[in-house]
């Protein structure tokens, strides 16, 4: 028998009481060809031993949509072969027995305009714990323009936040302050002082830094706003720190954030942890207040570092794409945090494009237009220090914010020596890059040439110059397979 | 003193030869470029004077050289920035932006402090060539 072939039972036989295959009840259909007004997503399933992967696919499409575990007389007052959910493509992962791609169709009447907590609680709700699979991840999803633009999308975005800082032609540059707990504000405060006088752009607060007894948020709001405005008079330079407003109820961050417009902040910050309603609630609030919106990536990795079973980082891209946030930390390749490149450089295509083709050698299964939504400022942070610059350049181009924390504050001349040392590591490689120089394999030489009127860059490279973290990823393409940096 | 605003401000100041390389750069790719001028560099001036309109059909990056030095001939005691705009969809924006010219001596900016509420503190940078009248800042 061939298991692809439709098996859907039609009529008054597929009503009958009891217990019936999924893909019997309308949830395999293989000749469906999904609208364009259909969110598509891929799953990556592995069904238990003795489950075909068709009916695996089936039941996830069930689940994910109107089935429950048996057939129920009620669905006959919908139409409800256009709320069913249709799985229409199954393809074995290659070199990974067990393991298959299953494409699953949804109508667009499935979802609430404008609400990731409804789609999320659609794709990813019930069906992660179903028994008759081993694991299951979704690998990725298709978003039609219709259900695009019923999302505000990033509150500022790249172009808008650029004019706001006046800063072109050049990465943005960071540093999350260290060590991240323990600091009172005024202490804190220095660090920041330090790092944007030396040459960054922004300051950052670190994902659990919120309200401690060593400093509780007011304190730090303050100091980090003498910090700042001292810094951009001492540069000319408009400059901004990260204040982290996630807190345990939205009162209290709608209290932190506007305290922190109150004081002039360019830019407040927020953790993926406080959830997708929380985070919609503040992209709006960030559009309503002329705030850039950062997002740390807080606890993704419990559910998107393993291949077999979780939600892909690129699934997580988009959704806070239409979410709406302005930069959100997405892997630098090259530094201490899990990433393989081509997964990465997917990511970033997803969150800098307006239109994403199918490209499987960057992880991403699906065209996607945005539909001019606003791009996001994609972040690099984690390890990285000037030394690998021209890599860095190379890799992510301009629009993306390099955060250099320890590669800053652990300097051996000091913060601002260590932040001069970024400052002029990029500088000297944007322009050679511009002049026409071969910077990805010239880049030492590059970086040693600058270094030789800046003793800041010269004791970096000393430093770090050999420092990498050179690791398989646990998370490569299934399509092409691709060589870690070094 | 020196403002750090622009691309390459950390750079030592760059000559006319390696100015052209960058202007050749975003001829390459397809950006316009403009020259503008001001005695008033604070860091929320947006609006520089122009130098003339963008130079949107150059072909050769030597006529920005030739703009640049007429422009330095009467503005050379002022700030000159040059950008490259790209009035591509999705963008139409400024793509590269950095200081060609500086005055012999930068002025720099005090932090102006105002008591408020609690120990909140309202900040305000204010350009010390202010307090001179417009045209004979830095003179």
């Amino acid at each position: 028998m061939n298991i692809q072939a439709s098996q859907t039972v039609k009529g008054k036989d597929r009503y009958r009481s009891g217990v019936m295959e999924y893909r019997k009840m309308g949830y395999w259909e293989p000749d469906y060809t999904p609208k364009d007004t259909d969110v598509i997503a891929l799953f990556r399933i592995t069904p238990q031993d003795g489950v075909d992967e068709i009916e695996a696919a089936a039941a996830v499409a069930g689940e994910s949509s109107t089935a429950t575990w048996t057939v129920v007389w009620t669905d006959r007052l919908t139409a409800t072969e256009k709320y069913r959910a249709k799985a229409y493509r199954v393809d074995p992962v290659p070199n990974a027995p067990g393991q298959f791609f299953a494409y699953i169709a949804y109508d667009l009447d499935l979802f609430e305009p404008g609400s990731i907590a409804n789609l999320s609680a659609s794709i990813i709700g019930n069906v992660f714990g179903f028994k008759p699979l081993k694991a299951l991840r979704l690998e990725d999803m298709r978003f039609p323009v219709a259900y695009v633009k019923t999302f505000q999308g990033p509150a500022t975005g790249i172009v808008v936040e650029r004019e706001r800082l006046d800063k072109f032609g050049r990465p943005l540059l960071g540093a999350t302050v260290k060590p991240k707990l323990g600091l009172s504000g005024r202490n804190y405060g220095r660090v920041v002082y330090e790092a944007l006088k030396g040459g960054l752009d922004f300051t950052k607060d670190d994902e659990n830094i919120n309200s401690q007894p060593f400093m509780h948020w007011r304190d730090r709001f303050l100091y980090c706003t003498e910090a700042v405005n001292k810094a951009q008079a001492a540069t000319g330079e408009i400059k901004g720190t990260y204040l982290n407003i996630t807190a345990g109820t939205m009162e209290d961050m709608y209290e932190r954030a506007e305290f922190a417009r109150d004081l002039g902040s360019t830019i407040v910050m927020i953790d993926l942890v406080i959830g997708y309603t929380a985070i919609q609630s503040m992209a709006k609030w960030a559009r309503r207040n002329d705030m850039i919106l950062h997002l740390h990536r807080a606890g993704h990795g419990t559910y998107t570092r393993q291949k077999s079973h979780g939600v892909s980082f690129r699934v997580i891209a988009k959704w806070m794409r239409l979410a709406g946030v302005d930069h959100i930390h997405a892997g630098t390749v090259v530094g201490k945090l899990e990433g393989d490149p081509a997964t990465t450089l997917g990511y970033y295509d997803i969150l800098r494009e307006d239109h994403n083709p199918l490209r499987l050698d960057r992880g991403i299964y699906f065209e996607q237009h945005w539909a001019s939504m606003n791009k996001v400022m994609p972040v690099a942070s984690g390890g990285i220090h000037a030394g690998q610059m021209h890599q860095l350049l190379h890799l992510f181009g301009d629009d993306v914010v390099l955060q250099f924390g320890g590669g800053t504050i652990g300097h051996p001349g000091g913060i601002q020596a260590g932040a001069t040392a970024n400052r002029v590591a990029l500088e000297a490689m944007v322009f050679a890059r511009n002049a026409g120089r071969d910077y990805e394999r010239e880049g030492p030489t590059i970086l040693a040439e600058a270094a030789k009127t800046c003793t800041p860059l010269r004791q970096a490279l000393d430093t770090w110059g050999e420092v990498s973290f050179n690791y398989a990823s646990t998370d490569q393409l299934d399509y092409i397979a691709t060589p870690s940096v070094a | 003193m020196r403002i750090t605003q622009g691309c390459f401000s950390f750079l030592p100041d760059l000559t006319d030869d390696q100015i052209l390389t960058q202007v050749q750069y975003c001829l390459e790719q397809g950006w316009a470029v403009n020259l503008e001028y001001t005695d008033d560099p604070h860091p929320r001036n947006t609006y520089w004077e122009m130098w003339g309109l963008p130079m949107f059909d150059l072909k050769d990056a030597k006529g920005v050289l030739i703009e640049l030095t007429k422009c330095r001939e009467l503005h050379g005691d002022k700030y000159i920035r040059l950008s490259g705009f790209d009035s591509s969809h999705g963008c139409e924006s400024i793509r590269i932006s950095f200081i060609v010219n500086r005055p012999a001596n930068e002025d720099g900016f005090r932090l102006e402090r105002v008591e408020g509420r609690g120990r909140q503190q309202h900040y305000a940078t204010r350009s010390y060539s202010l307090d001179r009248p417009e045209g004979t800042r830095y003179a």
